[in-house]
């Protein structure tokens, strides 16, 4: 059953990007610790939702609801940032 | 296999009735994602003002237990894709046995999560157990209120996940589940427990690995 | 609408004693009828029945609410403390925002005309997930009775708003109380819009193509997707002041290094947008209104669908403007400043295209041109003093003062109140299948229109010479704007509750209404007054766009002429004589 092997991948590929981001928490600091492990998070949890949450085989209005979701949460966090980061 | 497909009222063909499951659950699974934006918001807002302070306080969580149980939950997530995999091509027995083992896997999570708290009672970090005055600043306390609060807010999702993947294998396994009919049960179930994941994926980077 | 029609359609045509007390045979297989036990009420799927849940409970936690502003305008009457004490009148102001916010305003139109209509609308038996629709309802129910129950426990002081960190800190009334029951409430607010749209993109009837959709589904869609975006930060919110308040977790608190500006931030995340799902339901209605109204296609269709839909998201940008003297960053509340104006543009499309529908209408004087018509009033006075108040300087005089006040109960009470009582004009003879004394109809719409301005137009001007909100003990030079307000406020009350009679009285006295009493184009006008139970016998199919309504003019191009050539699928009962 090729599924069960693309599946497998994806979880081997999982556990490969936790010990990549732990790794990265002990070699970088500041601004760039918190890029690698957010961006580090965000391929994780594409993979999550692309291969074991179906969005692979969904239609595209499935998928933009996944997507939309993220868009609002980045102009949540833009928007608010952008007050504490302009503080003087 | 879409005719073994059971319809329900309003809809008149099993794929029209995929698709809508398929999209209220993401769309509800969109309204956790955006609960869960609230807090995230509330721990980068804090770090942006406290960068020191919050790098400080995240660096005594103890982030070996927090790699384990991220990938504890990686793995039953794992489990739980295999499962609807073996549902949809009707193998309930295998489909029940993958669903109790991620259940299984979510207690291991649960209870290394329990182990982690008390860990923190006995260094004085967890706050309503131990006395302010422990806490070497008010950054970390309300560190330590923010970790608390986030980690019991995606226990309890963990909780709920537990037993509905529990419920849901033993109705299976009885064959009050007909399989591949109600697979959307199976589906729908595993998106839930995968959203838990996802959430875990965020969190244990912005609470645990903040350097 | 033909009287001698009804006359005709009554069961009895030969009975001049007959005044439509018995049922009719559409009444008879009716989902009115289908089922009389309160288990048949209680346990129902139907959304239209829902619906109807909705329309009750809706409306008596609208008593409620006015109940609570007539106590706040009595007070103002005088500019001493004489009727309420100072936390009498903050727990009295308190409650009248949280029930008409969460109680009213959000579930007031999608959750009865929505529900009652969207399915029939778009041609389908039923919302995507009708039990998901009663769960929704009970659990209204849950946090309604809750917040009663908290009110009769003596309520609580902080304003609708929550701000911290009064409330996370120093309110003593039952704060954490009511946030379970607003977080509560938030849950039937989720299911409904995750309902409709699964339902919008799932359920249309052959051939409703998105360009074919009516404007009252744009809208709702639109509304929908605020739902279920902003809700849940709402919720988390709510969750998170009371976790402050019980164990003192300083998210909110400086002592500990938190912010309590944070708190504006997530709260108005959710209640900017929040606004929006208050509005864009009523313009929805208002569209509709106003096409049947003009009997004339709508004029710029995909405008107005496609600004419901800009000002759904454009709302979520422009919350900031409610921390503009809050210590916000001078550079970001810029930014949501031209935001805010920005928010602007697609209202004011709607309300031009609205305008130019109605240019040459055959418009008969019903009742719900009369709401309509004062909807679209209110709502430009409502609107443009919103950008009045999103001007940076400007805001540092006006804010916190009732010009504020007065803003948004133009749009909220002028705009939204009014929408809701013209749908129920509109739609009453299709939900209830009787037909009400157009007479009574239009003087309610005009007794609301004056009162209404009587009594928020002096609160501009109140609010522009420096009368600050929420103070009950006032400069005596502001009595006679106060009094003139109050007096307007009994007009608005007793004209708010005269529609219930004659609509009651229509239940049992009303002509019978047949399927299209007004003579107007849409699937919902297709079926018989009140629907059957399962709304089509055979699901429709749709071939040509909405509101197709005969043109006059010969070579008129453009979306007009396009809109005159497919005919109705609909077989439309309504050819003008």
């Amino acid at each position: 059953m090729s599924l069960v092997r693309t599946l497998s991948l994806v979880w081997a590929a999982l556990l490969g990007l936790l010990l990549l981001t732990l790794g990265a928490s002990f070699a970088l600091t500041g601004p760039a610790s918190l890029a690698a492990s957010l961006a580090i998070a965000v391929a994780k949890a594409a993979l999550i939702y692309w291969f074991f949450m179906h969005l692979r085989e969904e239609g595209g209005l499935v998928r933009l609801a996944a997507l939309g979701v993220a868009a609002w949460l980045v102009i949540f966090t833009l928007l608010t940032s952008a007050d504490y980061a302009m503080r003087p | 296999m879409s005719e073994r497909i059971e319809l329900h009222e309003p809809f008149s063909d099993a794929a029209q009735q995929h698709e809508a499951g398929m999209l209220g659950m993401y769309v509800f699974l969109g309204t956790e994602m955006m609960l869960f934006g609230g807090v995230f918001a509330v721990i980068f807002v804090t770090r942006a003002l406290h960068p020191a302070e919050f790098v400080a306080a995240s660096q005594k969580l103890h982030v070996f237990i927090g790699a384990l149980n991220t990938g504890v939950l990686l793995t039953s997530s794992f489990a739980v894709a295999l499962a609807v995999a073996f549902a949809r091509a009707a193998r309930a027995r295998l489909a029940a046995g993958l669903l109790v083992a991620a259940a299984g896997l979510g207690l291991v999570f649960l209870g290394l999560k329990a182990f982690e708290y008390t860990l923190e009672i006995h260094e004085g970090l967890l706050p309503l157990f131990s006395r302010p005055a422990n806490f070497s600043g008010p950054v970390e306390h309300l560190f330590m209120n923010l970790y608390l609060v986030a980690t019991s807010l995606h226990a309890i999702h963990m909780t709920i996940g537990v037993v509905l993947l529990t419920g849901l294998a033993w109705r299976i396994a009885r064959g009050g589940v007909p399989l591949p009919g109600r697979v959307a049960l199976v589906e729908n179930s595993g998106l839930y427990w995968h959203f838990v994941d996802v959430i875990w994926v965020f969190l244990y980077p912005a609470l645990y690995l903040a350097r | 609408m033909t009287m001698d029609n009804a006359l005709e359609r009554r069961p009895n045509p030969d009975d001049l004693n007959d005044r439509g007390l018995s049922e009719t045979q559409d009444e008879r297989v009716s989902y009115l009828r289908a089922g009389h036990t309160l288990r048949s009420w209680l346990l129902t799927t139907d959304h239209k029945r829902i619906a109807i849940l909705y329309l009750i409970s809706v409306t008596l936690f609208f008593f409620i609410g006015g109940a609570a502003a007539a106590l706040v305008r009595a007070d103002l009457l005088t500019p001493q403390a004489d009727l309420l004490t100072n936390e009498g009148y903050n727990r009295a102001f308190t409650l009248h925002g949280v029930i008409m916010v969460w109680f009213f305003l959000i579930p007031s139109i999608p959750n009865t005309f929505g529900n009652f209509l969207i399915p029939l609308m778009i041609g389908a038996r039923d919302l995507a997930f009708p039990r998901l629709n009663l769960l929704s309802w009970y659990i209204y129910m849950l946090g309604g009775l809750f917040t009663v129950f908290v009110l009769i426990a003596g309520g609580v002081d902080t304003g609708w708003t929550f701000y911290t960190p009064l409330s996370s800190m120093f309110s003593n009334g039952h704060v954490v109380m009511v946030a379970v029951a607003v977080f509560v409430v938030g849950f039937s607010s989720i299911l409904t819009g995750l309902n409709f749209i699964v339902t919008v993109h799932k359920l249309r009837a052959p051939g409703m193509s998105w360009g074919r959709l009516r404007l009252f589904v744009w809208a709702h869609y639109a509304t929908s997707l605020i739902l279920v975006l902003a809700t849940p930060v709402l919720s988390v919110t709510l969750a998170l002041v009371a976790a402050e308040r019980l164990f003192g977790l300083g998210i909110f608190d400086p002592k500990l290094g938190g912010d309590p500006l944070l708190f504006q931030h997530l709260f108005w995340f959710y209640s900017h947008p929040a606004v929006y799902i208050m509005v864009l339901p009523a313009l929805g209605v208002v569209s509709e209104l106003v096409a049947a109204s003009a009997r004339k296609p709508v004029f710029g269709y995909r405008f107005i669908a496609g600004s419901s839909i800009a000002i759904a998201i454009i709302g979520f940008l422009v919350w900031g403007h409610h921390m503009f003297v809050a210590g916000q960053s001078m550079y970001a509340s810029a930014v949501f400043s031209f935001l805010s104006l920005a928010v602007a543009v697609p209202s004011g499309i709607k309300v031009y295209n609205w305008t130019a529908t109605l240019y040459k209408g055959h418009i008969e004087l019903d009742p719900p041109f009369f709401f309509a018509a004062s909807f679209i009033g209110l709502f430009v006075v409502g609107g443009l003093t919103g950008l009045v108040l999103a001007m940076l300087a400007v805001d540092v005089h006006l804010h916190d003062t009732y010009f504020v006040v007065a803003h948004f109960h133009y749009i909220m009470v002028g705009g939204t109140v009014s929408a809701y009582f013209g749908a129920l004009h509109f739609w009453w003879p299709k939900m209830s299948g009787r037909i009400y004394p157009r007479i009574w109809g239009r003087l309610a719409a005009i007794f609301i229109f004056l009162g209404f301005n009587l009594t928020f137009f002096p609160q501009f001007i109140l609010g522009y010479l420096g009368m600050p909100r929420r103070y009950h003990v006032y400069d005596p030079s502001f009595q006679v704007l106060h009094v003139l307000s109050s007096a307007g406020a009994s007009i608005l009350g007793v004209a708010y509750l005269m529609p219930f009679t004659y609509l009651f009285w229509s239940m049992r006295y009303g002509a019978p209404a047949g399927p299209n009493p007004w003579d107007v184009r849409g699937l919902e006008w297709t079926v018989p007054s009140p629907p059957p139970k399962h709304n089509f016998e055979e699901i429709p199919v749709v071939t040509g766009p909405p509101y197709d309504y005969p043109l006059e003019r010969e070579g008129d191009q453009g979306e007009a002429g396009d809109a005159a050539e497919g005919n109705a699928a609909e077989g439309n009962a309504g050819s003008r004589a």
